[in-house]
């Protein structure tokens, strides 16, 4: 559950007639894609924040104008879930997890690194505009920690010095590329969008695997393991060797 | 000696892994073939035979799952994934999906086709953007095949896959919290029962299942029952993701029949990093009750290593060397639960609030007796009082911490602050002798 922010929200920026119009045709997209429209929320509140970069007091009515349900009830699933901001973000995201594994393999001296670094607390954003700096929790991939993610792209294996130069770089708009994703970091409300159910078509950029998925495997096929064939015509492998 | 077996993992050192040529040029998409020659009943018999057991931690078995949904209800069938993979250590389904997509969509066609469904969504976490794309990906190259869509190859059935994503809340992973959540909700679980076979999605019935469940459907469809069943031990049958991670030479993915034990998949990866030795451990996940070196050679199936004091859950084994505190460890443990703590019901809303306040004093040399006390007593307020599963695992790392490890809690306060020096267990720290700390 995330932690509500105290005192009343501000009502942010206003979504323009241009900007409705635009989501409205997406919105119908993305109801029909659902035996019932209130499935379609978590999608639509991804959409509001593509556009604005985060879910606004004008984002909130928007979804609830397009599934029929009240402000209220879309304000009840927006504070629910931490990836919906409700204040504007930076141009980039930057996570640092800090769950256990991550923390002690070295996420929490990254963590205070970067926040002295940039002059920043969590979930604060650089005076630049360009970085917001969050800690995570597990983002399911502890075979690399200490992980950053970047507007959710993978940055595995990071010190702290990777992670200054990461965020130095992003600052400066030099390129950076994921371990594990695709060429270049695409913005915080492109993220948003891909999120909402619209592909940027950069899927086959990148990786297929990083060095960690691959070790089992490697091993395997350097002694000559592997699973049985049916009918266990090779001897009747069963993953058991004579040792 | 276990070996390992790569059947999920194959083909993912194929630099386009993830494309429907690759995977068709593999084999791919050759069960489901086979699938829709046979009368849907049958593949669900044929995965009971399988005793595939459910990879998403519980295990149940997913033949008799799909088994249970009622034949006489008039309501269109369900298949969700779940594929929110939160789990604290849990790392497998996520380069499962980045590397081989298509075999979780086969699985996901299969699967839909013998429990008569014509709807099927994959929930994956928000978190993992490029994750996100090859998903959708998959499913237009699959849509565009004619492997999703109508009339799937003159079979005369019909299937649609919506990729949703989810919006950062670990306990979406519940299967009906995920359910209310993919029903535009906030995502808190639901009363069981009744079962999501029976009233899930829309209150209808549906079939919620672990991304590496079925992606291990095409699998049994094409090789046999018999083949998979071959592997494994006697009840838990069948190969599974051990995932490795924390201070292990060479973390990683191993794909081995369930079974194997730690201290071969340590051998395998390379063992604990030079200088250090095994402190402890969890063989499933922050969730599971974590182990220690004593459980070295417990191998890794639902019975031996529940009977061992633990569970063995996802598989998640993050290993921590004795430069690591287990009261560190645990009380980030608790503050995960804390923050993902639905609020539902309050043995875990407050319970989780108030170890984190506890383990905070006892971490930095605060703490007293009492404290290690009215932890204990806090848990068994939590395990089986609570409304969900999450409830129940947040005891887990905190009374296994005490049992194995309450010497270490007293020191802190008889030493004043904690003993260890966080530094030496990073990824950069400089290899020492092994002294300890
Ligand atoms: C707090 C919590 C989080 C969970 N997270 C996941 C998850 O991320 N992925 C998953 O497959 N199962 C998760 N589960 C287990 C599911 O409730 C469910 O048992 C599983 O998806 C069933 O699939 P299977 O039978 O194929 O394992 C979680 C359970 C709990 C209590
Ligand atoms: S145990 Fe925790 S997560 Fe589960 S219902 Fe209760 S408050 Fe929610």
């Amino acid at each position: 559950m995330s932690t509500p922010i105290p005192g009343p929200q501000p009502r942010g920026e206003r979504l323009g007639d241009d900007a409705r119009a635009r989501l409205e045709v997406d919105a119908k997209e993305i109801i029909s894609r659902y035996p019932r429209r209130r499935s379609a929320l978590l999608p639509l509140l991804h959409l509001v924040q593509s556009e604005q970069g985060y879910v606004s007091a004008d984002g909130i009515d928007f979804c609830a104008d397009q599934l029929g349900i009240t402000a209220a009830e879309v304000t009840a699933v927006v504070t629910f879930y931490t990836m919906y901001k409700r204040r504007p973000v930076g141009e980039y995201h930057v996570g640092v997890c800090t769950n256990t594994l991550c923390a002690i393999m070295g996420g929490d001296q990254i963590f205070a690194e970067l926040k002295e670094h940039l002059g920043v607390g969590n979930d604060e954003t650089t005076a630049d505009g360009k970085v917001t700096l969050e800690h995570l929790e597990c983002n399911a991939a502890c075979d690399f920690a200490p992980v950053v993610m970047v507007n959710w792209e993978f940055f595995d294996n990071q010190t702290p010095e990777s992670a200054k130069k990461l965020v130095d770089d992003l600052r400066v708009g030099a390129d950076v590329r994921p371990t594990r994703g695709p060429d270049s970091v695409c913005t915080w409300k492109q993220a948003s969008r891909v999120l909402a159910g619209f592909p940027d078509g950069r899927a086959a950029e990148g990786v297929q695997a990083g060095e960690a998925s691959l070790r089992g495997l490697r091993l395997a096929r350097e002694r000559g393991w592997r699973a049985p064939e049916a009918g266990a015509g090779d001897g009747g492998n069963t993953g058991k060797e004579a040792s | 000696m276990t070996t390992l077996t790569p059947v999920l993992s194959k083909h993912w050192d194929q630099a386009d892994s993830f494309a429907l040529e690759t995977y068709r040029r593999n084999g791919g998409y050759e069960a489901l073939r086979k699938a829709l020659r046979m009368a849907p009943d049958d593949i669900v018999e044929m995965v009971k035979a399988s005793g595939l057991r459910g990879r998403g931690g519980a295990g149940f078995p997913t033949g008799m799952k799909w088994g249970f949904l009622p034949k006489d209800n008039p309501n269109p069938r369900y298949l969700v994934v779940n594929a929110d993979e939160s789990e604290p250590g849990t790392c497998k389904d996520i380069p499962l999906m980045l590397a081989n997509p298509q075999v979780l969509i086969e699985g996901v066609i299969i699967a839909s086709y013998a429990i008569n469904c014509n709807q099927a969504f994959i929930y994956v976490r928000g978190e993992v953007l490029h994750v996100v794309r090859r998903l959708q990906h998959a499913v237009a190259e699959a849509r565009a095949a004619g492997l999703i869509g109508e009339n799937i190859l003159g079979s005369g059935f019909d299937l649609d896959i919506v990729v949703h994503t989810g919006a950062g809340a670990y306990i979406c992973g519940e299967e009906t919290a995920l359910l209310d959540s993919l029903e535009g909700y906030r995502g808190q679980p639901r009363l069981k029962p009744p079962f999501p076979a029976v009233a899930g999605l829309y209150a209808s019935p549906t079939v919620v299942n672990n991304v590496e469940s079925i992606a291990s459907v095409p699998g049994i469809v094409a090789e046999g029952a018999e083949w998979f069943s071959g592997m494994g031990t006697e009840k838990s049958k069948g190969f599974g993701f051990f995932s490795l991670s924390g201070h292990v030479v060479r973390p990683g993915q191993y794909e081995a029949p369930l079974g194997i034990t730690l201290r071969e998949l340590l051998d395998m990866a390379g063992g604990i990093r030079p200088g250090h030795r095994l402190k402890f451990w969890t063989p499933g996940g922050s969730s599971t009750p974590i182990f220690t070196d004593e459980h070295l050679d417990v191998p890794l199936d639902f019975e031996s290593v529940g009977a061992a004091g633990s569970m063995l859950g996802t598989r998640a084994l993050q290993i921590f060397d004795e430069t690591t505190c287990v009261v560190r460890a645990t009380l980030r443990w608790i503050e995960f639960y804390a923050h993902e703590s639905c609020g539902k019901c309050t043995p875990c809303r407050e319970g989780n609030y108030w170890m984190v306040q506890v383990l905070d004093r006892l971490e930095h040399g605060k703490g007293t007796e009492a404290d290690l006390d009215k932890l204990l007593d806090i848990c068994d307020n939590l395990l089986g009082r609570s409304f969900c599963a999450l409830g129940d695992g947040a005891a887990s790392p905190v009374m296994s911490s005490i049992k194995y490890f309450r010497e270490e809690y007293i020191e802190h306060f008889t030493g004043g602050g904690c003993p260890f020096d966080p530094a030496r267990a990073t990824l950069w720290a400089e290899p020492t002798g092994g002294k300890g700390r």
